[in-house]
């Protein structure tokens, strides 16, 4: 076996893992943003005045790396917008105001699924991107060239990031979905093997993939050590399969594809009922929050609504996230709305908000230890802050996926997740105008 | 409402400096007490002296400097008691105080303040100490009338009929340095550092390990070698410093070879009987090299 990857033993705070999720009634208006995923903004088709129902397409994908976006309401187009974003970006949006009735769109039927090229068709026709928080398109992750490339499909639930359940609740509430999307991934994109990966700390739902998968041949299922970030897709690659993502490559490269369990929930579904991507079960969680639940609710629902509908706040909170505490995007207000790829919500109360200061690095060398990847984020500060960019370059800072174990147990904490973004940006900046100087001189 | 906007992570370990110099201090308490049985109670004045000093002159340094005042990481506190415990209990005070002033004036603070020495404080202190004030650091007061040679001495006259038995080796009733002698208290603090997970056990064990088959190639008693001298306390809380060793893996095995090779080369051949403050302080040296040369290899990184 493998040595394992280095990570750290976060808190697991898995508050809301044995609440199955509440379907919220629908708000009076939902803010649907045109970028919920990788790659060029969906184009609306809709619009103001126009009458829509659950599952309409309301924006169609804007290139091959892109995806559609649905109706999550019943009712009229109130106006196209724009909405500032939590990474400081306008981006436009369609808002949607409900009926109430969330009438489904008569249009709605099962995708006919004969070959390959249907298959992915239905994947990208739902609606699909990475729904453990990256929102990659699904379909395009799934056109591999050559099958024979694809030796494992792993199913990541993880969901290695402290608070959220909503994976869980995935898991266990819509595993019929899931078994639906693994034998069509499987029938289709010939997968010889097809891993079910899920954190020990999740014995529930292994119990139920070991059933379901019993009598299914090429399925397995994987429990691994609960440490984060255990479902960080190169991390789980290597402990499922060995296999090594090279630099500046794909998992595919590496043999693997890895999808996270909602998303192959939603392809069982849409492939099963035509009904694509429209809501999100999502974890309300936090100190700040008075009932922390799972709740189903309507995408562009804005986080507003959705604290409401879990009794408020109990404190003030001085920092909300989408997404967990380790890897979760701190939002600028409560205006912003559930995307397609939100697992999770989380206030945290003013107390909770706030970081110890940093002090001097001592060199304890815990950085180096806690990296997954075996970086050195110490250096990389220290690079960084000296503006030496070729040392940044050797360090391969460029590799760092951001899962925070380095600054999580700095004990001087020092914010060196945060500096190693800021490296990378600098260091892909260099590299691009080195490549633009090469071009250059190789014209004269 | 405001809301807070920042970079991911959210959340923190909970572990600072000022924990893990805590955990150390900790870790010497039990020595310490075996040092006030062994030595009498002048130990725990020496080595409460060489802390408060510590603490002192670097509170000193930053006010002087309108700096922001570190004392309240420990790390002060933990030069002191380490200083100390290289001490032997006759030292004059005043000598200690000078100790102090050198270990954390001109060897930490004027390179930067904690993170930034390259050298061991409480080794090079010691080392001055030995230098400037050889009587009195080679001044083996023993209050039961067993003052005189060390075990480390006592090997290199040759005279091995009169090593103390091991048992008291490992208790530590034997002339030597305040912390070194007890070497089941050191011990205890090392199992404590190691639950603790403030140290790996690379260093302290290569080293000890090193001495051990160097000394039993040459034929000079390896058992009485390993609990002799400054080797455990060296080896486990002065080669484990953070700022002044390398902090990958590999890094601190070679640290430790390095320790183990140097400090019999000096025991053996030098004119000291004992090695371990300049073992260290001359791997110290090394530690910036041996960081590249044992950097980490990225995770699916490709050759550029």
């Amino acid at each position: 076996m493998n040595r394992k990857l280095h990570g750290v033993r976060v808190p697991h705070r898995k508050n809301t893992a044995e609440l199955a999720a509440v379907r919220l009634s629908p708000p009076e208006t939902v803010t649907i943003p045109m970028s919920m995923h990788i790659g060029a903004p969906a184009k609306p088709v809709v619009q103001a005045g126009d009458e829509v129902r659950v599952g309409q397409l309301i924006a169609e994908a804007g290139g091959f790396v892109s995806s559609p976006i649905y109706a999550s309401v019943s009712g009229k187009v109130k106006k196209l917008g724009e909405l500032l974003g939590s990474n400081g970006r306008s981006m436009p949006t369609v808002i949607l105001e409900s009926d109430g009735l969330m009438t489904p769109f008569e249009g709605i039927r099962p995708p006919k699924l004969e070959t390959l090229q249907d298959f992915l068709a239905a994947v990208r026709d739902s609606g699909a991107v990475g729904l453990g928080g990256a929102g990659f398109p699904t379909a395009v992750k799934l056109s591999v060239k050559d099958l024979s490339q694809i030796r494992a499909v792993i199913i990541n639930g993880a969901e290695c990031e402290p608070y959220i359940t909503s994976d869980t609740r995935t898991m266990l509430d819509r595993s019929d979905d899931m078994m639906e999307g693994a034998r069509l991934v499987q029938k289709f994109l010939q997968v010889r093997r097809l891993i079910f990966a899920i954190e020990n700390n999740k014995p529930k739902c292994i119990e139920r993939f070991r059933a379901l998968t019993a009598k299914e041949t090429g399925m397995e299922v994987r429990a691994l050590a609960s440490q984060y970030p255990q479902g960080a897709e190169k991390v789980l690659i290597y402990h499922t399969t060995g296999g090594v993502v090279p630099e500046g490559k794909l998992p595919i490269d590496a043999g693997a594809i890895v999808l996270n369990c909602t998303t192959l929930a939603l392809i069982g579904q849409y492939c099963r009922t035509g009904m694509p991507l429209v809501e999100k079960c999502v974890t309300v969680d936090g100190s700040a929050v008075k009932e922390p639940k799972n709740v189903i609710v309507p995408i562009g629902m804005r986080m507003q609504d959705v604290f409401d509908a879990c009794g408020g706040f109990a404190s003030e909170p001085g920092k909300v996230l989408y997404g967990g505490p380790m890897m979760g995007i701190a939002v600028p207000d409560l205006e912003q709305p559930i995307l397609k790829s939100t697992n999770a919500i989380l206030a945290f109360s003013q107390k909770d908000s706030v970081l110890p200061e940093p002090t001097a690095c001592i060199k304890c060398g815990r950085c180096i230890a806690h990296c997954p990847l075996r970086l050195m984020p110490a250096d990389v500060e220290a690079a960084y802050t000296l503006g030496k960019v070729e040392a940044l370059e050797a360090l391969k800072v460029n590799l760092c996926m951001e899962c925070g174990c380095c600054s999580y147990g700095c004990p001087a904490h020092r914010p060196l997740v945060q500096t190693n973004k800021l490296a990378k940006a600098q260091l892909a900046a260099w590299q691009k105008l080195r490549r633009e100087q090469a071009e250059k001189e190789a014209v004269q | 409402m405001k809301l807070a906007v920042a970079a991911s992570p959210h959340i923190h370990s909970g572990s600072s400096t000022s924990s893990i110099m805590r955990d150390v201090v900790i870790a010497l308490m039990p020595t310490l007490a075996a040092s006030v049985w062994i030595f009498g109670w002048r130990s725990l004045l020496v080595t409460a002296v060489c802390a408060g000093s510590c603490v002192f002159f670097e509170w000193g340094y930053e006010k002087l400097n309108k700096i922001p005042v570190t004392v309240g990481d420990l790390s002060a506190v933990v030069t002191g008691v380490l200083l100390a415990f290289n001490l032997p209990v006759a030292i004059p005070l005043w000598q200690a105080v000078f100790g102090c002033l050198v270990a954390i004036v001109a060897v930490k603070m004027l390179f930067g303040g904690i993170g930034k020495n390259f050298a061991n404080p409480a080794i090079t202190a010691r080392i001055v100490l030995l230098l400037a004030f050889s009587t009195s650091m080679t001044h083996w007061v023993f209050p039961d009338a067993l003052s005189g040679a060390t075990p480390l001495a006592i090997i290199k006259s040759g005279d091995l009929a009169s090593l103390p038995p091991l048992g008291s080796m490992l208790l530590g009733r034997h002339a030597g340095c305040i912390g070194e002698t007890c070497i089941a208290a050191l011990l205890l603090g090392f199992a404590y550092l190691l639950i603790r997970k403030v140290i790996s056990w690379h260093t302290p064990v290569v080293y000890i390990a090193t001495v051990f088959l160097f000394t039993l190639a040459l034929g000079k008693e390896p058992v009485y070698q390993i609990l002799s001298g400054s080797l455990v306390l060296g080896a486990v809380y002065m080669a484990t410093d953070y700022s002044t060793t390398p902090s990958t893996n590999w890094g601190r095995v070679i640290f430790g070879f390095g320790c183990g090779i140097l400090t019999v080369l000096i025991r053996v051949y030098g004119s000291y009987s004992e090695g371990v403050s300049f073992a260290i302080l001359f791997m110290n040296i090394l530690t910036p090299y041996i960081s590249r040369w044992t950097a980490s290899r990225p995770f699916g990184g490709v050759k550029a």
